[in-house]
């Protein structure tokens, strides 16, 4: 790669591209299930994807250590992009990582493999941004628990392995737990830790 | 380096920095995760003191943007010194678009009430809280507070009730009234009297709380069980003023006394500014304003 590559594809305006992309992920957050365009987004190089990209550019800096999946550790496209764009340092150690990137939900580490939070400071834990490939084409998934009226139903893919299981156990941990944002191909939604898993009626 | 036409060029977009911004942004979204608690945040010093609502401020500062309609309220007025000062203070450094009615609203900053019309899906409703901590005037020690959140132990707040009854016969406590929130954490509704606490129940709006002094954060999402603590036998209640708004006539909404001479004359109005005239727009009136015409 040239040694410039990577000061391309930042925010075109930060403040406000930041701004309509948190926006986003609040509303995804606070309703889980529900689909929010970020608006205008990042130009990363691959494997990391234009959404997951925004939304690192827009919560993560030099406070923020990050994880990163091993298809992203090995591209050095990839961190030098992150070096530049949001200085955050990047953490080999899912424990400690404020934010995890992840290309290959599929073979992500489990969940509680990741920064849980404490009993004390439940917020010290680490949010997970799964780049899925989109919301409907996957195992339905039931949603419950505050942020949804009754229930909710999305089906987003590809999903961690055993993902129903490993977010029976997340969810029983709460105040602990980690929360996913999930990055698909122009939108985010989000399992917040709170968030139940109901048997899907069929 | 993005300000905004019209806005103050030497400052960011809504005054805060954008890393700052950042560490709030991020703070806000673990409250919503954990609704209920306190997340610490590095709280800045702002253009106003303490007390001001530098929390709702900075809270406000970071979620807004050139698309938000902005309301500012305190005590349920949009035309006090405070709702003022921090509609002007948007106003100059975000060039926002702002108005009164609840209904318009994109963003609500509130101190101390919450709107008598009903919030919508999709608008935010951001708190100015003074004291976040509701079993700091129990426990003064954070440490203490700190564990008895995470062992559930709320006993001690139910003792304070308690004792509210032993000495009054009723729970006396009626505003900052304890709630718990999807039945986890005991949270401060910030000051906002009890009569407003059955509106923070399954609210479609997202509720955000803002303190700035004691650096904390936390949320409310939409549609999250909101109940005030009570006892069977001594259920909660809210105010009855059993009377009408002497200006709009409505009933069942916040009462404010306003004082008329110094021979014992008051009237009843409602907090509720916008509320009021838009009921008054629609052809009600109260008592004061039916005597009025009368004349």
């Amino acid at each position: 790669m040239s040694e410039a590559e990577h000061l391309a594809g930042g925010l075109a305006d930060p403040v406000f591209d930041a701004q309509s992309a948190f926006r986003a992920v609040m509303a995804a957050m606070a309703e889980p299930g529900t689909v929010h365009a970020p608006g205008r987004l990042a130009g990363p190089p691959a494997p990391l994807s234009a959404v997951a990209a925004t939304i690192l550019t827009t919560l993560c800096d030099a406070d923020t250590p990050v994880w990163l999946d091993p298809a992203l550790a090995a591209s050095e496209a990839v961190t030098a992009w992150i070096a530049f764009h949001a200085g955050s340092p990047v953490t080999a150690n899912p424990v400690e990582a404020h934010f995890a990137f992840v290309t290959d939900p599929a073979a992500m580490p489990a969940f509680d493999g990741f920064g849980l939070g404490s009993h004390e400071y439940p917020d010290r834990s680490t949010t997970i941004v799964l780049q899925v490939a989109g919301f409907d084409g996957g195992e339905p998934l039931t949603l419950a628990g505050p942020g949804i009226e009754t229930t909710r139903t999305f089906a987003p893919s590809p999903m961690p392995r055993n993902f129903t299981t490993q977010w029976a156990a997340n969810q029983a941990r709460f105040p602990r737990g980690v929360d996913l944002v999930l990055a698909g191909p122009d939108a985010v939604a989000c399992l917040p830790r709170y968030t139940r898993l109901v048997p899907t009626e069929d | 380096m993005n300000a905004t036409a019209g806005a103050i060029a030497t400052y960011n977009f809504a005054y805060l920095d954008e890393q700052t911004k950042r560490m709030i942004r991020r703070a806000i979204l673990k409250g919503i995760a954990i609704p209920g608690y306190q997340v610490p945040f590095a709280s800045r010093e702002m253009p106003m003191p303490y007390g001001w609502g530098t929390g709702g401020v900075q809270v406000t500062a970071s979620i807004l943007g050139p698309d938000d309609t902005l309301k500012v309220i305190d005590q349920g007025a949009d035309d006090t010194t405070n709702a003022i000062s921090i509609r002007k203070f948007f106003q100059k450094t975000a060039g926002v678009a702002t108005t009164t009615r609840t209904g318009d609203a994109t963003v609500i900053q509130t101190r101390h009430r919450i709107p008598e019309t009903p919030l919508k899906s999709g608008q935010v409703l951001v708190y100015q809280v003074p004291i976040p901590e509701p079993l700091r005037f129990l426990e003064p020690r954070e440490t203490e507070t700190r564990k008895m959140h995470a062992l559930e132990e709320y006993g001690l707040m139910h003792v304070k009730l308690y004792e509210d009854i032993a000495r009054n016969g009723h729970i006396a406590t009626t505003y900052a009234y304890p709630v718990k929130v999807e039945g986890r954490y005991v949270m401060d509704p910030s000051p906002t009297p009890k009569f407003d606490n059955p509106k923070m129940h399954m609210s479609p709006a997202l509720q955000l709380f803002g303190a700035g002094r004691e650096k904390r954060i936390y949320a409310i999402p939409p549609f999250t069980r909101v109940v005030s603590l009570d006892f069977e036998d001594h259920p909660f209640t809210v105010q009855d003023f059993g009377r009408p708004c002497a200006l709009c006539g409505a009933e069942h909404v916040y009462l404010d006394e306003v004082i008329l001479d110094d021979a014992g004359g008051r009237m009843f109005i409602c907090s509720d500014t916008d509320h009021c005239e838009e009921r008054r727009e629609a052809g009600h009136a109260g008592e004061m304003l039916a005597g009025e015409a009368a004349q």
